[in-house]
């Protein structure tokens, strides 16, 4: 077997396995860089001995062993007594492993997903800390993605994975009554992930970041299938993830929801989401993912049918709000409001924003002033909307959309 | 006239120099800012972190990459400014002469664009 | 945190830019403004700068541009913002990265005198 042939496979298993053997591996010393390494240095002692002896029957198995072993060295080279303990603990619990088959490397994959939402560690950290643990995403890939300078990026990452450690993050899932509250951080986490996917949309590397999201998000409903909110935010990316063909038109100039080509739109995700969110709905209590997702299945159910919808937009909106008390929410309503009441009411839902400093390089609260200010009539708000608006645009095609929109104001 | 003086250096012997006085800065720079203050040519002036602390944004073809560090390597590095009113050049290229950063690095006089 | 944010100009790029680009920076002064930074600072081409050192007593003049290198220093902003990923958001904002290299660096506090 070539060089080349082993790399590539090794390259498969790695896609293919690389969360569930560090998830394995990681449970087992609840150190995360240290599991990292060590199925760092079981992936090239693959590469050596692969292209000579033939790739195993077993790769996962094989490159658990190797793991495994490396570990268990890493251990007694610290040479404590609780490294000693530790020590005869890992060599028990190889010798029970021992009898593991292939199918039977236990999926401890969301435990670690749970590690990583941990309280201890920083919001912000946590969907990057997932990125690289599940998916072997590098730092400098995760970076790119959330626009961060690579090295900052390494040492949060460094950093994060120490504090887990520290903190005692118990690898496992958490008892019922945390579970809700602790499934939302992997969520919310994931979710940003998505996010970032989305909103980036001329960005290679946040492409990508859309897909893996969606991938972490399907694994989340795989592993805890009773989980309505996991359904719920798994619909939700699909629903978005369907309209992501029509958001662009041939000269890759920005298209809104409501100009969008529906013939562009993924049927199969939509009925994908639609039943997800039905299955959400069914099995339990409403959450902000369902209620989200289900504002999405408005959305396109009235693109579809033609049929007003927005009254319902705007239910859910209040619903929402009601939940989440966010900005965010508050002006995606005012979007919806301007539809039901007219702009001049909509603007009005927007006066408790106004003095949030938050607001003041948030993109989206100043398209959605200018928007909503230009069909109210107030002409020179919306000139000073758009103006803020297109400065804080880091996309080049929503850029573009909201130049137009100024000029068509100023000549109009 | 408005000049920006740039200060070029090693920043490690930069680093090395250990500020002594109340204001955090060597009394060489401590002098030379007074110099300035009294003599009404002081309008601004920042001491930078090290490079290391940098990072550098482009966006080509509409890929937006993030690099640590600063947009070049240089045997020195723009370590800090002032912005400095001067009747012309050459009044400027004094204060550039008495500036302490002169005498181990290299101070580069711009003018700024009249707003 | 202060942030310095530093433009570095690639001559052949922005010869070729649109005309577009002066109304996005007015945008992004403008956007930057609200957000309590400070209106930015151009400086003449770096050919038209000048350069002293002084070593052992001898004093050395240059005419400009100080370094032989693709882009020039052209300009530069003051921010105040919580952290550096803030800084670089707005890097990547800022009209000029399109036409070579926005580079973000913090400022070292000083005392007041």
């Amino acid at each position: 077997m070539s060089l080349e042939a082993a790399r590539q496979t090794a390259e498969r298993v790695a896609r293919d396995s690389y969360g569930r053997l560090l998830a394995y591996l990681a449970a087992r010393t609840r150190d995360v860089a240290g599991a990292e390494d060590a199925l760092a240095e079981a992936f090239a002692s693959a590469l050596q001995s692969w292209p000579s002896d033939g790739v195993p029957d077993n790769p996962d198995a094989w490159l658990l062993t190797v793991a495994r072993r490396r570990q268990t060295d890493a251990v007694r080279r610290r040479q404590t007594r609780r490294a000693g303990e530790a020590h005869i603990q890992l060599m028990r619990e190889e010798l029970d492993d021992a009898a593991l088959e292939e199918d039977s490397i236990p999926d401890r994959r969301l435990a670690l997903m749970f590690a990583c939402a941990h309280p201890a560690i920083e919001p912000g950290m946590r969907a990057p800390l997932i990125l690289q643990t599940i998916l072997g995403l590098t730092a400098t890939d995760i970076a790119a993605a959330f626009l961060i300078p690579p090295a900052t990026m390494g040492q949060r990452l460094v950093r994060a994975k120490a504090r887990l450690r520290e903190a005692g993050a118990a690898f496992a899932i958490p008892d019922r009554q945390d579970l809700a509250g602790r499934l939302d951080a992997v969520l919310e986490a994931i979710y940003a992930a998505y996010a970032k996917g989305w909103t980036q949309i001329g960005e290679l590397a946040a492409d990508r970041l859309a897909g893996e999201a969606i991938w972490l998000g399907q694994l989340v409903v795989t592993l805890a299938p009773d989980e309505p909110e996991a359904k719920g935010m798994l619909a939700l990316m699909l629903y978005a993830e369907a309209r992501r063909p029509a958001r662009r038109d041939a000269h890759g100039a920005f298209v809104p929801l409501d100009a969008q080509d529906t013939a562009l739109w993924d049927r199969a995700a939509i009925r994908t989401a639609e039943s997800l969110l039905h299955a959400a709905n069914r099995a339990g209590p409403t959450g902000r993912y369902q209620i989200e997702a289900a504002i999405q299945s408005a959305h396109v159910a009235g693109r579809l049918s033609g049929r007003p919808h927005w009254d319902a937009v705007v239910a859910l909106y209040e619903v929402l709000l009601e939940l989440t008390h966010s900005p965010v929410v508050v002006l995606n309503r005012a979007a919806a409001l301007a539809e039901t009441l007219g702009a001049d009411a909509a603007l009005a839902s927007l006066d408790s924003l106004a003095a949030d400093p938050r607001m003041a390089d948030y993109q989206p609260y100043w398209a959605t002033r200018g928007h909503l200010a230009a069909r109210a009539g107030q002409r020179q708000d919306a000139l000073e909307a758009f103006n803020i608006a297109v400065g804080l645009s880091t996309d080049e095609a929503e850029r573009r959309y909201l130049i137009a929109r100024r000029s068509a104001l100023q000549d109009g | 006239m408005q000049f920006m003086l740039l200060i070029h250096g090693n920043e490690r012997a930069m680093m090395e120099a250990t500020p002594t006085d109340a204001t955090g800065m060597t009394p060489d720079y401590a002098a030379f800012n007074m110099a300035l203050v009294k003599a009404g040519a002081m309008v601004a002036g920042e001491r930078l972190r090290p490079t290391a602390d940098a990072a550098s944004v482009r966006i080509r073809n509409g890929r937006t990459e993030v690099l640590d560090g600063p947009y070049a390597d240089t045997k020195e590095q723009f370590g800090g400014f002032y912005i400095i009113e001067a009747p012309d050049f050459d009044a400027a290229m004094d204060w550039a002469l008495q500036c302490p950063a002169s005498r181990h690095g290299t101070i580069e006089v711009r003018p700024v664009v009249q707003s | 945190m202060q942030f310095m944010m530093l433009i570095h100009h690639d001559d052949d790029l922005l010869a070729a830019a649109p005309p577009s680009l002066w109304g996005d920076y007015a945008a992004f002064n403008q956007a930057l403004a609200k957000a309590g930074g400070t209106s930015g600072l151009r400086l003449e081409h770096a050919s038209k700068g000048r350069a002293v050192t002084q070593r052992n007593g001898t004093t050395e003049l240059f005419d400009g541009p100080y370094m032989e290198s693709k882009e020039q220093f052209a300009g530069y902003f003051m921010m105040d913002l919580p952290d550096i990923e803030q800084a670089v958001q707005w890097a990547a904002r800022c009209p000029s990265a399109q036409y070579g290299t926005v580079e973000v660096r913090p400022i070292w506090p000083t005392r007041p005198q």
